[in-house]
């Protein structure tokens, strides 16, 4: 058995105990930003900084000082303050969002792989289709409409995420499906609704969780983008995008400015990417997955 | 005495695993006349196909080959990557197990024998066109112009070996490897496809290991058949000498293994009762010793080595063996 | 291949189709009487009457839709009534900008990713593949209008070598033009290849272990046409459907990029009439970039077939 041998080599040797080390340091570090920040975020109105709207027109694109950690921006406020506060949206919007895609996408999806048939092909098709339209077009023009708010934002990415949740929740359910449990199930008579919730679901949930995190670190990024172009969350609320928008008009002067929220929003980004991808990698079974 | 074409010294492959290194080949010495066909028989997983990809310098990236593989008087494994290159095809060719996926799926049948004629003997494309109808009728290709065109899932399975043998034929190698040429193949063309193999051989005068796990392959087609176990040769000789007189208990349970047509109805196929030996766990005694049936404590304990006691151009690696003809063995 | 094509085609028809209802939908269902909207100041109940009863505004939704999909299919897809411009105009004003940014910026993007890949794949494990692999990790983190901030720094503000804003046509200064088209390009280059390297850094470390690639080394192929054409091809599947995605994406536009670098393709097309709710506009080129879309993605298909001569001849 020539190929299998070969193959079998192949699957041994592939480096994953000293891969798995590496990540796991940096698994550890995204964790620790992401609580970080979370915490900030939860508790920015009990620390001592100051308003994220409060001008200091004396000390406008002011360097770090004791007074302000990270100096001002270009209305006076305090940098610091706005990063913090800014933390808050983008992790509203971030963890809230994905999660109606989560629930209506997981569950169309796993739906879909189970029952096959027409409801499948109904919503195969109907998930090609969704994608085929720009989702930042579509996110402007419904804020643009419905006006700026951090809950219009977080409606319209939540439901744009919609099609990809289902496309992950169909193609996990569908490789479960004709698995040994699911059909042993079926033949002692099980209803549908028990094997979907208590043979699949759990099976479904591990992968689905792992896209969750992925999504997020996309939502906060499409939500960044909105800011940006001044169509997120409506001023003077700090929103790291916004931020960043706001900084690029004195790139010459003060980069910082734009830099600054544009690290945090990176190492964000990054830390929700790496927590998701390592989740992804234990749960798919292909060696060297990470 | 003329020089061998293929001569492994002491030749060792070891894998590295996350249990271990392991060790698929085990200190082999062998060699070969120009001319000559050696078979290689073995269980799966005894170590024969990492052989021949030791000869073949096709060993996976990680793989660790000791030992010389001197090929026409140069060292194999110590050769420049172009060299070797300039070797592979008009001196050393492979015909592999599987068809299906030996032949690249998006290429044409065309392109893929074409490709090997201009890379070695300079043909322009035309001439390489008209080399490759001959090939493919020269291995029994019915309509071979129109195959030049098409894809290999186009063709079944044995029709892809054919084309595969063209291949490996295509620049007059001195020595094909074959490795289980047929055990992907539906039984009614291996015999074919072998035959095929074997006229070849000696129209062309070229050298040929044929690597097999059935003893019944090898029987009346190779001049000399190597038996290995757990990545070591446990018992060589010419092939008629072997089926004759063999040595190694564990060759009497391979052969006694092969169902035979004489046999009457619902007879019980003796089965090599348990396992290979773990490879990333070596054995002070003979590997073959736990389903052995005549093994003792000195087995068990000390290794045995091939050699040929007897100096009867039969080696064996066996402190034990065989005393009586095969065929009464069972 | 005729079959398949056709066959394909067939698939093709009720997702344009859908294309169109949602399109229409949207644009339908938000907010906001048009009548009010384009009388603006000078809107009376009179008025108001009597332009909804113009434009069709007081019919059933879907006797709107087919007038208007009727209209469509005349090639009509509406006309701004703010600057009185076609959509059809507009789009055809704009798209050059945008596909001139698209190909630039794929080139770029498979200009890095593919050699990178084919890199990763024949060292991996290396300590390059890992430097690499994490690389575009790290970078798919970073999305474009931070590349974009950060290029801006980099080459307008400190270097000062290329404009940060700004586009002339091709036909005034072929060089100005080219110059105000290598940030966008490279921003969104930044963004496609480490997508694109990693697909294709998969799919052909799988196809490296594949058995014709053992024998076409043991052929003796020179070992850059092994690379190049038998294990190039069967690898790039995955990377034609990404690279398919992008286009088609890119054809609508990248909106963020031509907004930050103020190039008057089609992304800004959408933000201006976004900004100035003009919504036929909208809706015209929001539906002229889903069909784009479906379309790419159609070729992408026929495409798979000349790669892949199994699918051409209706296996796997």
């Amino acid at each position: 058995m020539a190929v299998l041998e070969l193959e079998g080599d192949t699957a041994l040797v592939s480096p994953v105990r000293r891969r798995g080390r590496r990540l796991g340091g940096l698994f550890v570090a995204a964790l620790f930003w992401v609580v970080l920040i979370g915490l900030a975020a939860i508790l920015a109105n009990v620390l001592p900084i100051v308003s994220p709207t409060d001008m200091d027109f004396l000390g406008k694109r002011a360097p770090p000082s004791a007074a302000h950690l990270l100096g001002t921006d270009q209305l006076g406020r305090d940098m610091l303050s706005r990063l913090i506060y800014g933390a808050r949206i983008s992790l509203t919007v971030g963890l809230l969002s994905p999660v109606i895609g989560l629930v209506i996408g997981g569950a169309l999806g796993m739906l879909a792989g189970y029952f096959g048939g027409r409801f499948e092909a109904l919503t195969v098709g109907g998930v090609d289709v969704l994608l085929a339209f720009p989702p930042l077009v579509f996110a402007l023009a419904v804020t643009a409409y419905l006006g700026q708010s951090a809950l219009n934002i977080t409606l319209v990415i939540g439901v744009l995420s919609i099609p990809a949740f289902t496309r992950v929740a169909r193609a996990v359910t569908l490789s479960l499906a004709q698995r040994e449990f699911v059909v042993a199930a079926q033949t002692l008579g099980a209803t549908h609704m028990r094997i979907l919730l208590r043979e699949l679901l759990p099976n479904v949930a591990l992968p689905l969780m792992a896209f969750f995190l992925l999504a997020v670190a996309v939502t906060i990024v499409v939500e960044g983008a909105l800011s940006f172009l001044g169509l997120g969350v409506p001023p003077p609320a700090p929103s790291w995008g916004s931020m960043i928008g706001e900084g690029r008009e004195s790139l010459d002067i003060a980069p910082w400015l734009a830099f600054l929220p544009a690290g945090f929003m990176f190492a964000t980004v990054l830390a929700f990417n790496v927590i998701g991808d390592t989740l992804r990698a234990l749960t798919d079974p292909r060696p060297g997955a990470l | 005495m003329t020089r061998a074409l293929l001569s492994l010294e002491d030749v060792s492959v070891e894998l590295p695993t996350p249990r271990g290194t392991l060790r698929a080949v085990d200190k082999v010495d062998l060699s070969l006349m120009p001319g000559r066909t050696l078979g290689i028989v073995g269980e799966s997983g005894c170590g024969k196909t990492m052989l021949s990809r030791a000869i073949l310098q096709l060993l996976p990236k990680r793989a660790k080959l000791s030992g010389r593989v001197r090929f026409g008087g140069h060292d194999l494994a110590a050769l420049p990557a172009e060299s070797l290159r300039r070797l592979r095809g008009p001196e050393l060719a492979v015909v592999f197990q599987d068809p299906m996926t030996s032949l690249n799926p998006v290429l044409t049948i065309g392109t893929q024998l074409i490709e090997t004629l201009q890379a070695h003997l300079g043909m322009d494309g035309a001439a390489a066109a008209r080399r490759s109808v001959d090939l493919l009728a020269a291995v029994g290709i019915p309509a071979p112009a129109q195959r030049l065109r098409q894809y290999p899932h186009q063709l079944s399975g044995g029709m892809r070996q054919r084309v595969a043998i063209a291949i490996a034929l295509s620049c007059e190698p001195k020595l094909l490897v074959a490795d289980e040429p047929t055990t992907a193949l539906d039984v009614t063309v291996q015999a074919q496809i072998l035959d095929l193999l074997a006229r070849e051989q000696r129209r062309r005068q070229m050298a040929m290991i044929l690597i097999t796990h059935d003893l019944g392959v090898v029987a009346g087609r190779t001049d000399e058949v190597a038996v290995m176990y757990a990545g070591r040769v446990v018992e060589r000789a010419p092939t008629a000498q072997l089926f004759a007189r063999m040595r190694m208990p564990y060759t009497e349970a391979l052969l006694a293994a092969i169902p035979k047509l004489d046999s009457p109805p619902h007879t019980t196929l003796p089965a090599i009762a348990g396992r290979p030996p773990d490879p990333t766990r070596p054995m002070p005694g003979c590997s073959f010793s736990p389903r052995c049936r005549y093994a003792d404590d000195h087995c068990r304990h000390a290794k045995p080595t091939l050699a040929d006691p007897e100096r009867s151009g039969g080696f064996y690696a066996c402190w034990h063996p065989l005393t009586l003809p095969a065929a009464v063995g069972t | 291949m005729a079959r398949f094509v056709g066959r394909k085609l067939l698939h093709l028809l009720p997702v344009l189709l859908a294309v169109t209802l949602l399109t229409f939908l949207i644009a339908s269902l938000l907010p906001g009487d048009l009548a009010y909207t384009i009388l603006g100041d000078q809107a009376t109940p009179e008025k108001v009457a009597a332009l909804r009863a113009q434009m069709g505004l007081d019919l059933p939704i879907w006797q709107r839709y087919l007038h208007w999909l009727w209209d469509v299919l005349q090639g009509d897809f509406g006309r701004s009534f703010r600057t009185g411009e076609t959509v059809l105009a507009a789009v055809a004003d704009r798209l050059p900008v945008s596909i001139e940014l698209m190909l630039m910026a794929e080139g770029l993007g498979l200009l890095i990713g593919i050699p990178l890949a084919i890199l990763c794949a024949v060292r991996s494990g290396s300590a390059i593949d890992r430097f690499l692999t994490g690389l575009a990790f790290g970078k798919l983190s970073l999305p474009s209008f931070m590349v974009a901030i950060l290029l801006i720094y980099l080459f307008a503000v400190t270097l000062g070598w290329l404009p940060a804003t700004g586009w002339v046509p091709f036909t005034e200064d072929p060089i100005g033009n080219l110059r105000s088209f290598v940030l966008p390009a490279l921003t969104l280059a930044f963004a496609e290849w480490p997508v694109l390297m990693r697909v294709l850094r998969s799919d052909m470390i799988a196809t490296l272990q594949e058995d014709y690639i053992a024998m076409a080394k043991a052929k003796g192929l020179h070992p850059a046409r092994i690379l190049l054409v038998h294990a190039l091809k069967p690898s790039s599947l995955t990377l034609v459907t990404v690279t398919g995605i992008n286009i088609g994406r890119l054809i609508g536009g990248a909106l963020i990029v031509e907004t930050i670098f103020a190039l008057p393709g089609i992304g800004r097309l959408l933000v201006g009439a976004i900004y100035a709710r003009d919504f036929i506009i909208l809706q015209g080129v929001v539906l002229f970039v889903a069909i784009g879309f479906v379309l790419v993605n159609f070729i992408v298909d026929m495409l798979y077939a000349v790669l892949d001569p199994r699918i051409r001849h209706g296996r796997a």
